[in-house]
């Protein structure tokens, strides 16, 4: 487990958290490239069926963000 | 500018390191710089003044360096000059300077900080990160103090003697953040004269920092000094009963006031407008937003203290005054876009072309550009890759109009920077290359990869990889999609004939709009009708009949008295609405509706009102003043009791006009007979804003002013044709007895509390019973459902002046409806497939725009795309997938998310 490496899907809604990702950016803050982001207009678009397919595709944990 | 990436380079290389103004100094900028990291548009600027090439005529490296080749030493100043119809000043304020003041020790002492500092402090795009520590050894404070009105209610020191209005609040909530911030556990301490939270829902966020442990006193206090031997400060301060206290604590925040800037007031001069003593707007209480000088209008802190729902407002009102006069003239100088065909790509493959940008070196030197482009070429369906410098420059964008077209593209990828920055540039790309705007995905590896990877290029480039394989994948699913449009009908329908209604009704009439204006009473004018003067003296009784006339001389107006709402029936741009006039029906067509239904004076049950003939309310004793009543001039002892029914348990809230009215009351009082004895009993005086002169003139005048705790009300009892009022002087510590003549109740104002009429119109109401807009800072006048409006006290108790902007703002936001003759929808909406729903209520149930209705007569529920805002929630909600929100279905998802994970 030493050099695992998750694998995570991130929603994110377009008006808050995919805009804050933006701005870590633009902070240029540094955080571990290991998030797969996916916008969404909304985080209550984030159905079950996402964050199963996520799991079910072989995803290590799914971050919702909104 | 238009070349600036934004990358940053430039403040790499500038060696110029200058006190950064947004952070109040409390860390270093370069002389090029971007004012702040949400800035729009996003772009770097040099600040001539410290500028070495400015200054010295010596460096230039950020223009050797810049990879956009954007630095321009002869980008100067210009003057440009316009023709316009009116002007609109808003030119803000600037927090008072504390320095002058040696008692708080502001210049000398680090830990001592004004409360923009202190902002900075807590703020995560600044100088700590968020981190809360003290300035002077960036260790984390566990005690810190607010000192309110530095700079305001003051006219000793300085001369400002008005109140600052936002400090109380903006205080109280420093204090809840920097619990929040805090690590360790921290006490906060405000030192104030009279708490000051009379917005809406100010009073309970008031209460909740008590219970959440800040500690309020009240005191002015004294001195701020040093303690030797360590960065600890000492105040010293005299509390109620007069006793001189000292405490220690480890920071202080002076919550500094407003104050207009001295260019400002150059400026003003410059115009001919006139300002008041203290260099705000001189404006009458009927006229918020116009100044002196016709055709200038003026609105936010200029007009005086205000809060950000307040400017909002006001701005939104100035916009509506503005345009009045030119309304004539709308849509005569614009021009109509000519577009190109859109072509059908219905039948054909897909064909994704992609793009990948290197952002100069912002994405190309973290990411191997060449390595993802060769890459992307393996993915299928992908018919076109090119790399860019700049996707985003001019050429960039006309040859990838050609390259559409003549490889017959039909679905785009651009890899760059992020969708909510330039998805519609690209977007205006496609169109021009003849393809439907939503045949367009973006792979997000500026931003959200190279940006924040920089230190792992190899991670960088694979994550870089995903993204574009992502985002192919979602972007071979992509079909066109419509944009609907929607006829407008260009009427407006107001409810509610009062001060508020009939201002907005005449407004929207003025900018040539016909009204329908509902009264559910006889007369128009609402509570206006029973009051006497406003804020600076003016008589409402005239003003009132002014307005009524100017309704009635008005063609485009119907009234409709004696009248109310029955049903409501359709959607922006289009509804029809059923009005009841005693008893026979009526229908209006209209486009927009504002809600300015009012509120009303609480009936209070304690001190003998309604049992003794010497109590009365503020109406009851305007109505007295109104007409001359000798029991005014005769009485020897007149009491004012204040926050009746206001402030308590059932209703929580400040009811904002009661403070003032009484001042203005015992003035009127004092001046028709000298003699009399005036007495205020109060817990806190909000005479916000310009209105503190009133309670310095009423103090000067002789009236005196005791403060009550709600655990200790004041006790009145029947004393023949006079009351006795017992109450307990907290300067003395004594019980005192008053036997007057006249004793007014300051009482609350309650809400109508329409649960009916919210709901004909979908709109929703607060807790109290107050109409609940959109977003309380950012959209005061609107609500989530699209095409109503509100204004007036149906909103929160407020006295006429603040009822008249907010009325003309809600009419200027109507006529951003009103002035189009056709809504054009955004084609990311949702759509039912009936065949799909079973007719559950799953979606109407979670869809907070009303969007979605049933069908009775198919069984299903249909989406109308007018409302529908496009957030998806009814397609998670469905336990049958049949909704589909266009640009982002479940199909799209899924394969964006088995993409994420097949690398």
């Amino acid at each position: 487990m030493e050099n695992f490496e998750p694998k995570i899907v991130a929603f994110m809604c377009n008006w808050c958290a995919y805009g804050a990702a933006d701005l870590a950016g633009v902070s240029r803050f540094k955080y571990p490239p290991n998030i797969r982001p996916i916008r969404v207009m909304c985080s209550a678009t984030v159905s079950p069926h996402y964050i199963l397919r996520a799991f079910q595709s072989g995803a290590d944990g799914v971050l919702v963000g909104g | 500018m238009d070349k600036c990436i934004a990358c940053g380079v430039c403040v790499e290389k500038c060696p110029k390191k200058v006190d950064d103004d947004y952070n109040a100094g409390l860390i270093k900028r370069k002389a090029i710089s971007v004012p702040y990291s949400q800035a729009v548009p996003l772009k770097y600027a040099i600040d001539p003044e410290q500028c070495l090439y400015f200054t010295k005529g010596k460096c230039g490296k950020c223009a050797k360096r810049c990879p956009a080749d954007a630095i321009n030493y002869e980008d100067k100043e210009k003057e440009i000059t316009l023709e316009v119809g009116s002007v609109i000043l808003a030119p803000g304020f600037k927090s008072f300077d504390p320095s002058k003041f040696d008692t708080y020790g502001y210049a000398k002492l680090p830990n001592v900080v004004t409360a923009l500092e202190f902002e900075r402090i807590l703020s995560a795009t600044g100088p700590f990160m968020g981190h809360l520590v003290r300035p002077s050894d960036k260790k984390e404070p566990k005690k810190i103090a607010w000192l309110q009105c530095v700079g305001s209610r003051d006219m000793n020191r300085c001369d400002n003697a008005y109140c600052s209005s936002v400090c109380c609040m903006y205080a109280i909530k420093q204090t809840v953040i920097a619990l929040e911030h805090s690590n360790e556990p921290l006490e906060c301490t405000i030192f104030y004269m009279d708490m000051r939270t009379h917005g809406k829902d100010f009073d309970k966020y008031y209460e909740n920092a008590k219970k959440g442990g800040v500690r309020f006193i009240r005191s002015r206090v004294h001195t701020v000094t040093p303690i030797h031997g360590s960065d600890d400060l000492v105040v010293r301060y005299a509390s109620e009963d007069g006793t001189m206290n000292e405490e220690e604590f480890d920071m202080f925040v002076l919550s500094t006031g407003f104050e207009i800037d001295q260019s400002v007031v150059d400026l003003s001069a410059r115009l001919g407008v006139e300002l008041d003593k203290y260099h705000f707007t001189q404006t009458d209480s009927f006229n918020p937003v116009s100044t002196s000088v016709p055709g200038i209008y003026a609105s936010g802190a200029f007009t005086g203290p205000k809060d950000i729902p307040q400017s909002v407002m006001e701005s939104s009102a100035a916009a509506c005054a503005a345009t009045q006069k030119l309304a004539p003239a709308r849509n005569t100088l614009t021009h109509e876009v000519v577009v190109a065909e859109e072509r059908d790509v219905s039948t054909e493959a897909p064909k994704v072309g992609v793009f990948v940008c290197n952002c100069g070196i912002n994405i190309g030197g973290v990411v191997n550009v060449p390595e993802v482009a060769e890459y992307v070429k393996t993915l299928p369906h992908v018919t076109y890759v090119g790399e860019n410098l700049f996707s985003c420059s001019q050429d960039t964008q006309d040859k990838m109009t050609e390259i559409i077209k003549e490889e017959g593209l039909n679905r785009v990828v651009v890899a760059a920077c992020t969708p909510r920055t330039h998805e519609e540039l690209f977007q205006e790309t496609l169109i021009n290359a003849g393809l439907n705007k939503y045949l367009f995905e973006m792979a997000n590896i500026r931003n959200q990869d190279s940006w924040v990877h920089s230190d792992n290029p190899e991670a960088a480039t694979q994550k870089a990889k995903d993204m574009v394989r992502m985002a192919v994948a979602k972007a071979v699913l992509l079909s066109p999609l419509e944009q609907e449009e929607l006829p407008v009908t260009q009427s407006a329908l107001v409810v509610g004939g009062g001060i508020a209604g009939m201002t907005a009704a005449l407004a929207l009439a003025e900018q040539g709009y016909p009204v329908d204006l509902v009264e559910k009473s006889e007369a128009f004018g609402g509570n206006a009708l029973k009051l006497r003067k406003a804020l600076k003296g003016e008589d409402i009784g005239d003003y009132v009949k002014e307005l009524a006339n100017r309704l009635e001389a008005d063609n485009r107006i119907t009234v409709h008295p004696n009248s109310t709402i029955a049903n409501v029936d359709g959607f922006i741009g289009n509804f029809k609405t059923e009005l009841n006039q005693g008893g026979s029906k009526k229908f209006v067509e209209h486009g927009v509706a504002i809600i300015a239904t009012g509120a009303k004076e609480y009936k209070p049950t304690e001190y003998l009102y309604g049992e003794h003939d010497a109590v009365t309310t503020h109406l009851g004793l305007d109505a007295l003043l109104i007409n001359n009543d000798p029991k005014v001039e005769k009485a020897e002892n007149v009491v004012f009791i204040q926050c009746v029914g206001s402030r308590d348990e059932e209703r929580p809230y400040c009811s904002k006009v009661c403070c003032t009215h009484t001042v203005k009351s015992a003035l009127e009082i004092k001046r028709r007979n000298p003699d009399a004895n005036v007495y205020v009993l109060y817990r806190d005086i909000r005479t916000y804003g310009k209105r503190e002169d009133l309670y310095r003139d009423a103090r000067e005048a002789g009236i005196i002013f005791f403060s009550y705790t709600p655990e200790e009300k004041p006790v009145v009892t029947a004393d023949g044709d006079r009351v006795e009022i017992d109450f307990k002087d907290s300067i003395l510590g004594r019980k005192v007895s008053v036997k007057a003549d006249l004793l007014c109740l300051a009482t609350a104002i309650e809400s109508n509390k329409d649960q009916e009429l919210a709901q004909l119109f979908k709109v929703p109401l607060d807790g109290d019973g107050w109409l609940l807009e959109a977003h309380q800072k950012l959209r005061p006048v609107e609500f989530a459902t699209d095409g109503v409006f509100l204004c007036g006290m149906a909103h929160y108790p407020k006295p006429i002046e603040e009822s008249i902007a907010q009325a003309q703002a809600a009419a200027s936001r109507a006529l951003t409806v009103l002035s189009i003759d056709k809504i054009k929808v955004s084609g990311i909406v949702s759509h039912i497939i009936p065949e799909l729903c079973s007719g559950c209520y799953g979606c109407i149930n979670v869809c907070p725009y009303g969007a979605i209705s049933y069908n009775a007569e198919i069984k299903v529920a249909e989406v109308n795309p007018a409302l529908c805002k496009g957030c998806g929630a009814c397609a998670a909600a469905c336990p049958s997938e049949a909704p589909i929100l266009k640009g982002f279905d479940n199909h799209q998802l899924y394969a964006q998310i088995k993409s994420a994970l097949s690398a």
